[in-house]
């Protein structure tokens, strides 16, 4: 269920906390086991996670739940994150959304027929000062234009 | 402008172990590792200064740090409160990605004076790139022996970590995050106890924000007083601001704390082209906004904030002018704190979601003539009956949106559109 890849890297976060305390190091096994499949979580995927790190599968379940970076449905391979807080909103976020919207043929929250891309509408990412922006992966896009989109879009594969 | 934090923003890799070094930067650890200056000495440097947390709590640090048990034999730790996602706050991921040393370096102090030999760096999750400046500045300072246990055999032991959030605003609340730390979900703890005595893992615990723990190093080096004189009085020495908005040019400014407001705007290019300022939040999406009027007499810092009706908060000044819709503004951050609310406590759970769901109506045109009352009522049921502040920060814009922008809101209950033209 868990590549030895993923144990090699859930391993270095475990090293950080103390004996002991290894169930510390769940949001980020989360993460590693989301990555390998498909960038979303199943019940089996948690269950393994916590067994890993020898915690309850309830104690995994709550944090898989809590935070916004799990998936639980399909998402395209490429999540676009697209900040329509305060700062952005102020600055065309709102537009910029409709727009990605049309130009993807989806509405947010469904994923391309293809299967790459999905368009997730999220709160502040912390880069209020090149509003309006989005992430794609670990990746932060600022100042965006609707001809930015097109260009950043457009060279998904 | 730019004399602690943003010190070395101008040089090319300012964020390396090389140009932090040669700014002085590593000088004070390497006295403590010396055995050249005492815990005593250093928190009344910090009282001196009047740093006060730069989170949006505004506790002076120096006395914070002053609070731990230093002497009990347990293990205690500093942990460094990374996780910025307050609307309009973008300064801390600035100081990740250009001076990650300074935070280090702050952090490794701070360890010392409480006698904390380990200590974590609580980043948000979404914050990969100034993750990865920071993860690369650890690895330099442990290749140079600045880290570690027993370091150089100076009887000194301090080691640092990462983790990294996973995407929800309350860890930014320092309960809420030790508990994420643990690997739980973040929902704040009641205090008392309080970190100092039972934090993280249950031992002793100090949480500052990023931009404090970035200000001692250079705090120490120039003195406590130096830094008090940049500021003014009760809010020492100099702060980082995020203006974003509708300026020309939204950036982060380290400016001495004290600056008039509208001097701020003007180095944020003032307002767009043919565009009137219409309000201001000076402190970040929690803070109440301020009018036009009053936001142009301010000065910011904490008294002058404070005096205008407001509170200084992280810093995060967001500015509108006048195709503001504000029902639509307050909307949206009503669905922030929706969405950010932790579910632990019911005036927050369900209030932030009659907020919500009442503002919704109003936006679309079902609005019913007590519903201004209606949000006042809510908003007043959650503010002081929560564990943490979230339910007060979602409450406080509500109450002061609706008092200096009233008539917006009775006229699109009214008409069912905004009496804005964007």
């Amino acid at each position: 269920m868990i590549s030895n890849q993923a144990k090699k890297q859930i391993d270095v976060w475990v090293a950080k906390y103390p004996i002991g305390r290894q169930s510390s190091a769940v949001m980020e096994a989360l993460k590693i086991v989301q990555a390998e499949n498909e960038n979303r979580l199943s019940a089996d995927i948690i269950q393994a996670v916590a067994d890993y790190l020898d915690m309850p599968s309830i104690a995994a379940q709550e944090v898989a739940t809590f935070y916004e970076n799990y998936n639980h449905k399909s998402v395209g391979k490429h999540t676009i994150r697209i900040c329509h807080n305060i700062s952005c909103m102020l600055n065309g976020a709102d537009d910029l959304v409709k727009y990605l919207e049309k130009k993807l043929g989806v509405k947010t929250g469904k994923v391309t027929k293809n299967g790459l891309v999905n368009v997730k509408k999220v709160e502040c990412l912390g880069a209020c000062v090149g509003a309006p922006m989005f992430q794609i992966g670990e990746q932060y896009y600022e100042n965006l234009t609707k001809q930015k989109i097109d260009e950043i879009v457009d060279n998904l594969k | 402008m730019n004399e602690v934090c943003f010190k070395n923003l101008d040089k090319k890799k300012c964020y390396s172990l090389k140009v932090y070094e040669q700014s002085g930067g590593y000088s004070i650890w390497r006295k403590i590792l010396k055995g050249e200056l005492t815990p005593e000495e250093i928190i009344d440097e910090l009282k001196a200064s009047g740093l006060r947390g730069r989170g949006g709590a505004g506790f002076p640090t120096g006395l914070k740090w002053s609070f731990m048990p230093r002497n009990a034999s347990m293990q205690k730790y500093v942990v460094c409160n990374s996780d910025e996602g307050e609307p309009g706050t973008c300064k801390d991921r600035d100081i990740l990605r250009y001076n990650p040393h300074a935070v280090i370096e702050g952090m490794a102090i701070g360890g010392f004076v409480m006698n904390a030999s380990v200590g974590y760096n609580y980043i948000r999750g979404e914050f990969m790139e100034p993750f990865k400046r920071f993860e690369g500045a650890l690895k330099e300072v442990y290749k140079a022996g600045l880290l570690g246990k027993n370091i150089g055999a100076s009887g000194v032991s301090f080691d640092l970590h990462t983790h990294l959030g996973a995407g929800a605003y309350i860890c930014g609340e320092e309960t809420a995050l030790l508990e994420s730390i643990e690997g739980k979900k973040g929902q704040p703890r009641f205090k008392p106890p309080f970190p100092a005595n039972v934090g993280l893992f249950g031992q002793p615990t100090t949480i500052n924000n990023t931009e404090s723990f970035a200000s001692v190093p250079e705090i120490l080096s120039q003195g406590g007083q130096w830094f008090a004189d940049i500021g003014v009085e009760n809010s020492g020495g100099c702060k980082l601001f995020s203006v974003t908005g509708h300026v020309q040019k939204p950036s982060n400014f380290e400016v001495p704390m004290g600056i008039p407001f509208k001097d701020l705007l003007e180095m944020a290019g003032g307002i767009k082209k043919g565009r009137k300022l219409k309000a201001v939040i000076p402190g970040g999406s929690s803070t109440p906004v301020l009018t036009a009027e009053v936001a142009m007499e301010m000065t910011m810092d904490y008294d002058g904030i404070e005096k205008a009706g407001s509170m200084l908060g992280a810093g995060s000044v967001i500015v509108m002018d006048d195709s503001t819709c504000m029902v639509a503004t307050l909307t949206r951050l009503a669905h922030f704190y929706y969405d950010e609310s932790c579910g632990q406590c019911t005036p927050c759970r369900e209030g932030t979601g009659w907020l919500y769901r009442v503002l919704k109506r109003i936006m679309d045109g079902d609005g019913k003539a007590d519903d201004i009352d209606l949000l006042l009522g809510v908003s007043d049921k959650i503010m002081g009956n929560t564990i943490c502040a979230l339910g007060d920060a979602a409450a406080m814009p509500v109450e002061s949106f609706l008092r200096n922008f009233r008539p917006e809101f009775e006229y699109y209950i009214k008409h069912g559109k905004s009496m804005v033209k964007g």
